[in-house]
């Protein structure tokens, strides 16, 4: 029930001394405020990264060949080898957990524009793909279509190009599709035109800058023989991509001679791993923004504590003449308690507000700003958290009241009426 | 209605003990307007304390209305405070951010009545106290005089049986006074027994007993007006000599 003498003490002690209740207040404030745009930023982050990477195949792994640096069977260390079509073979027969397997080779270029349209040329990231890598690593179909098996048998002259050569090789509303382009020399004809899907995961530049060729057409074209640059494995489901990645490394290793215990010979990129790297990151992340903003929070809880005591001692006389006229000690706990909690839910929802409504502020930055959503999209605070918060402001306001509660009734009331 | 046996109390001062009452036997009937006087430190405002239950005593006995009043906690003790004894201190000690009602009705505050029913009892009594155009007024808006009616009214609000007064008339004139002890008198009247504390002989002289303490022992119970008279001018004697 609505006790109008209650909340009159109650403005009557905040209002006393204004200046202090603000900075008691800005503590919690600045507690809560800190917790909610830290969990939100800790939340846009998550989300950048990990919608940037979502589409991609998280139980892919990447292996390339480097230099050898243990000398091994007759052969020096520093020697340098390439994987080549047979390797591939036998990965496909003798590793059976592997899913899909896409080799890649990346075309160099040298100076100026190593891609031409007419009179319209740029420097554009080169691959020669086989359709499985599309399998790995998803991009949207804009127009046309993707490489498929076909061209990789046929070693057919056709490109796929991703929308930013579009944009600079072809006049606005020119169709692309069947157009032929210059790629190092070689004429191709544009078989399609990619967006990508996941933006934080990129080989050699901006996937909107790149353009996809048949695997084969670039060793013939591009005199790789049968050599290439990487391989991408994925783990059947069941499998880890961490086995299917060692089982890999140690058999191109027996294949092409190399030392068993030779790290450096064969890099590679276990992204399974680094996703798992990620999530515990994040984790991290988390502990951490609870760990500041709790901290943080206390801090101010301490301080409201503090300030009661202040209080409670300033009015000790006060309470000593309540004491005399009848009021019981549960009567002058509950009130001072009741002081603390609205002091630190009124300071702890302004805090909440403040911070939620930041938060969608910087939402409607992000948005307007497609560039810098993807390491950062959608930061937000979970209402649950945000009412958990809440009821451990209202507990802690209550458990800051209570000890200078307690105070002030152990005063005698003889003592209190006494004081000056 | 307030009976002491042998009633003994001590402050401890550091290593030290303050014996403040050495053994006071007093009885004080239903209804009885009751002076107690005494140099400072003659243990009155102890005495006064304690028959209040604001404060505890170490030995002998203090029975209120035939309970016995020992080893009580804080709850007990605002219960008793608040059905038994209503409180005029010196001082007044009102609540200054509550107005004239607000601060008559606390004591009924603490006693759970709704505060419509409490707000008109209290502007009956400060009606009785000649306060009814200062309801709304803030203590700090009011006379020396107007402060201690107003303290008056709420220590009757709670239909107490007992009214213990501490230098009720020490900061005030003697125009006010007088007023003040009519009030008192008025009160008295009504069958509510009224003890007060003081150290002027008018105040002591306008009550029906006077009891005067001495080194925290009883020197005279029932001492008349004219041998208070006696005393003072004996007093005053040795002051001139």
């Amino acid at each position: 029930m609505f006790d109008l003498d209650r909340w009159q003490e109650i403005y009557h002690v905040l209002q006393k001394n204004k200046m202090r209740t603000f900075f008691t207040a800005f503590g919690v404030f600045w507690g809560i405020f800190m917790l909610v745009v830290m969990m939100g930023s800790g939340n846009g982050l998550r989300n950048g990264v990990t919608d940037g990477m979502k589409d991609f195949a998280t139980n892919s792994v990447f292996i390339w060949s480097q230099s050898t640096t243990i000398p091994y069977k007759g052969l020096p260390r520093g020697r340098n080898f390439k994987f080549n079509n047979d390797d591939l073979d036998a990965l496909r027969k003798e590793v059976p957990d592997i899913e899909h397997i896409a080799p890649r080779i990346g075309v160099n270029s040298g100076p100026g524009d190593n891609v031409i349209h007419g009179l319209k040329g740029g420097v554009f990231t080169l691959f020669g793909d086989v359709p499985d890598w599309c399998k790995i690593d998803p991009v949207n179909v804009i127009q046309g279509r993707l490489l498929n098996d076909k061209d990789v048998i046929d070693s057919r002259k056709v490109a796929v190009i991703g929308n930013r050569v579009q944009e600079v090789l072809f006049k606005n509303g020119e169709n692309p599709i069947g157009q032929y382009i210059r790629i190092q020399g070689v004429w191709f004809q544009v078989i399609g035109v990619f967006k990508p899907k996941s933006q934080n995961i990129n080989f050699g530049g901006d996937k909107q800058q790149t353009i996809f060729m048949p695997f084969t057409t670039v060793q013939r074209a591009y005199n790789f023989g049968n050599s290439l640059d990487f391989i991408a494995v994925t783990a059947k489901t069941g499998s880890s991509a961490a086995s299917v990645g060692d089982k890999a490394i140690k058999l191109l290793k027996r294949r092409h001679t190399i030392a068993p215990n030779d790290e450096q010979a064969i890099g590679n990129f276990n992204l399974e791993e680094i996703f798992k790297q990620i999530g515990g990151l994040f984790m991290g992340i988390d502990f951490l923004v609870w760990l500041v903003g709790t901290g943080t929070l206390l801090a101010g809880v301490i301080g409201i504590s503090n300030i009661m005591l202040v209080i409670v001692k300033e009015r000790t006389k006060e309470i000593g003449i309540q004491r005399a006229i009848g009021a019981s000690p549960i009567a002058i706990i509950s009130q001072i308690v009741m002081e603390s909690v609205v002091l630190t839910t009124i300071a702890g929802f302004v805090g909440l507000t403040l911070g939620v409504g930041l938060i969608q502020l910087i939402n409607m930055a992000m948005t307007s700003n497609v560039e810098s959503r993807q390491m950062f999209k959608n930061p937000s605070v979970d209402f649950n958290m945000a009412i958990t918060a809440l009821t451990i402001l209202i507990i802690s306001g209550a458990l800051a009241g209570l000890i200078p509660a307690r105070r002030a009734i152990k005063v005698r009331p003889i003592d209190a009426l006494r004081y000056e | 209605m307030i009976r002491l046996n042998n009633l003994h109390k001590s402050y401890g001062i550091g290593s030290t003990s303050l014996h403040v009452l050495k053994g006071i036997d007093l009885h004080i009937g239903n209804g009885e307007l009751v002076s107690i006087m005494g140099a400072s430190g003659s243990g009155k405002s102890t005495l006064l304390n304690i028959v209040g239950i604001l404060d505890t005593y170490d030995e002998g006995e203090f029975i209120l209305d035939g309970k016995v009043i020992k080893h009580m906690n804080e709850t007990q003790a605002a219960l008793l405070r608040n059905q038994y004894i209503g409180f005029v201190f010196q001082s007044f000690n009102l609540i200054s951010f509550k107005n004239a009602v607000e601060n008559v009705a606390l004591p009924l505050y603490y006693k759970k009545v709704s505060r419509k029913k409490r707000n008109i009892m209290a502007l009956e009594y400060l009606d009785m106290m000649g306060l009814k155009d200062w309801a709304n007024h803030l203590p700090s808006e009011l006379s020396g005089g107007q402060k201690q009616r107003l303290a008056i009214a709420r220590a009757l609000i709670s239909k107490p049986k007992i009214i213990l007064a501490d230098e009720p008339t020490g900061a005030l004139d003697s125009t006010t006074s007088k007023e003040v002890m009519e009030i008192f008198k008025e009160i008295n009247k009504t069958g509510i027994t009224v003890i007060i504390v003081t150290h002027e002989n008018e105040v002591a002289m306008s009550t029906n007993r006077i009891i005067r303490l001495r080194d925290g022992l009883i020197e005279h119970d029932n001492l008349t007006p004219e041998m208070l008279k006696q005393h003072h001018n004996v007093l005053l004697t040795t002051q001139s000599n």
